[in-house]
């Protein structure tokens, strides 16, 4: 029974970590609770920001803003990324004309973008989308042309030979087609949107989870920046495995 | 026709098709800058931002040249990588070889990892300050898990027949760790190492935009806050490029190892 070992062995470790990390910082105190915080600690600024809020607004208010703030820019990215990448895959003449270009921006990481983004939209949503815009992007278009370049070119022919029309051949067989590709790299846009958000809201924000982080890290709260990490952590999870449920309905045809 | 996706262009028309491509993007860019739809401060010309990188590479800024800024990234990226690779390679291999580590490390792990690395930029900023221990601090948290998947798989997947026959000559468990499965697992080490490196760099950067001061973060920081996009796009130039060039680099030698072990 190599699973319920598993599990126990799990269940076990977290078991001890959580039982040190209260015995070091609140019993023996040897770990200096201004730098890193208790259970307790943890547990009450869990509390203050859910209830009273804190940088403006409720935990729910910031993860809120954050979540709509990756929603848009992902959105954009995967549209113009998904259509830009098909087409790259599709026609050798359109891939030869924008790889050039498209090699220029790909090798900037995303969160380089960060200063110019707040140069040119200042420190509000604009500037955030576009961040996320430009995180999520490549990695759309890169593997969305390869899903494409990898289609078994015989239902491509099979699909031709009967006289499908370009509409439906692009819908019917390049995207179902590309589909396993299209969705691995949709999940690395969103968590390159992840990221690059926390990053950019650090750098300066009004609102979000990167904002609770930075106002934390500033009145020197230990719990506070913890409340934080986890809460990028969940959403971070959360937004994973929504876009993972999404792949298993989009291609049911892969599922067991 | 029918499949005109998979039949590579003429190498001519490709090159010619891709200048093209290349002087539109440029083209419509200088455009945009020359006509004035927008002005110098917020899009310079391209040539603008070459020979803003250019003087850069001579005339201080933030404190230091371009190449100094460089540098300084470079120490940092350094120690965070090599860190991430000696903490992560030998766990890895640890838990594809004892199934008890496995069963401890993996839940701890799988709990951490969902964290963007730029998420411990606070805590790196309170524990280690902002000198050089914050920033290593985000690099290793961003290239540690590629370093610790990529040997772990290497371990996991290891030919059966090698353990076995070392196990019948008599080699030990540590024994067999060292000189069966590191080597059997080198491709998917250095694989792992390729995409550490990458994210690293790119934790670097967002390291250096909020908790450095010095490296070619802190100097697109400072260009933002003098409003010089041209600065801001030449500190982006420089690190596209040296990522760029880390890419490179790794991929050579991770193609090199494939190809001693006849892998490809």
């Amino acid at each position: 029974m190599p699973i319920s070992r598993r599990m126990i062995h799990a269940g076990a470790t977290i078991g001890v970590v959580l039982t040190a990390w209260a015995l070091l910082t609140e019993v023996t105190h040897s770990i200096s609770t201004s730098r890193f915080p208790s259970p307790l600690q943890f547990w009450q600024s869990a509390k203050q920001i859910t209830t009273t809020g804190y940088a403006d607004g409720t935990l729910l208010s910031h993860a809120l803003h954050s979540l709509k703030l990756v929603i848009m820019g992902f959105a954009v990215a995967a549209i113009i990324g998904v259509a830009l990448g098909l087409l790259m895959g599709w026609s050798r003449r359109a891939e030869a004309v924008i790889n050039p270009a498209f090699l220029l921006i790909r090798p900037i990481p995303p969160l380089a973008w960060i200063p110019l983004a707040i140069l040119w939209l200042g420190l509000g949503d604009g500037a955030k989308i576009m961040v996320i815009f430009f995180a999520a992007f490549v990695p759309a278009v890169i593997n969305t042309a390869t899903g494409v370049r990898t289609i078994d070119e015989h239902f491509i022919e099979a699909a031709r030979m009967l006289g499908t029309r370009r509409r439906r051949l692009v819908c019917e067989v390049l995207i179902p087609g590309a589909a396993p590709m299209i969705f691995t790299g949709l999940r690395l846009s969103l968590q390159a949107s992840w990221t690059t958000l926390v990053a950019a809201e650090l750098v300066g924000a009004l609102a979000g989870l990167g904002r609770v982080l930075n106002m934390a890290q500033q009145d020197i709260y230990p719990a506070m920046v913890m409340v934080g990490m986890a809460a990028v952590g969940a959403l971070g999870w959360v937004t994973t495995r929504v876009l993972a449920e999404a792949e298993r309905l989009a291609m049911p045809w892969l599922s067991p | 026709m029918a499949t005109s996706h998979k039949v590579p262009l003429a190498r001519r028309e490709a090159f010619l098709l891709g200048v093209l491509g290349l002087c539109c993007f440029l083209g419509i860019w200088t455009a945009i800058a020359q006509l004035h739809l927008a002005s110098p401060q917020f899009l310079p010309t391209p040539y603008a931002v070459l020979a803003r990188a250019i003087h850069l590479v001579s005339e201080p800024f933030a404190g230091a040249t371009l190449p100094l800024h460089l540098l300084r990234s470079l120490e940092r990226y350094g120690y965070g990588v090599m860190l991430a690779a000696l903490l992560g390679v030998p766990l890895g291999l640890g838990m594809g070889w004892y199934g008890w580590l496995d069963h401890v490390i993996t839940p701890l792990f799988d709990a951490l990892r969902f964290i963007a690395p730029i998420a411990w930029v606070p805590f790196a900023a309170l524990w280690f300050g902002t000198g050089i221990g914050g920033p290593i601090l985000i690099i290793f948290a961003g290239a540690f898990p590629p370093c610790l998947i990529g040997a772990y798989r290497g371990a996991r997947f290891v030919d059966a027949k090698y353990v076995e026959a070392a196990r019948m000559l008599g080699s030990g468990g540590v024994r067999t760790l060292i000189e069966v499965l590191l080597p059997a697992s080198v491709p998917s080490i250095i694989a792992g190492l390729r995409v550490g490196a990458g994210l690293g760099w790119q934790s670097l950067v967002g390291a250096e935009l909020i908790v450095a001061s010095a490296g070619v973060g802190y100097l697109m920081v400072q260009g933002q806050s003098n409003v010089s996009t041209p600065t801001v796009m030449a500190g982006m130039l420089a690190i596209g490029a040296v990522g760029l060039l880390i890419d490179v680099l790794l991929r050579a030698a991770e193609s090199l190892v494939r190809r001693r072990r006849g892998l490809t």
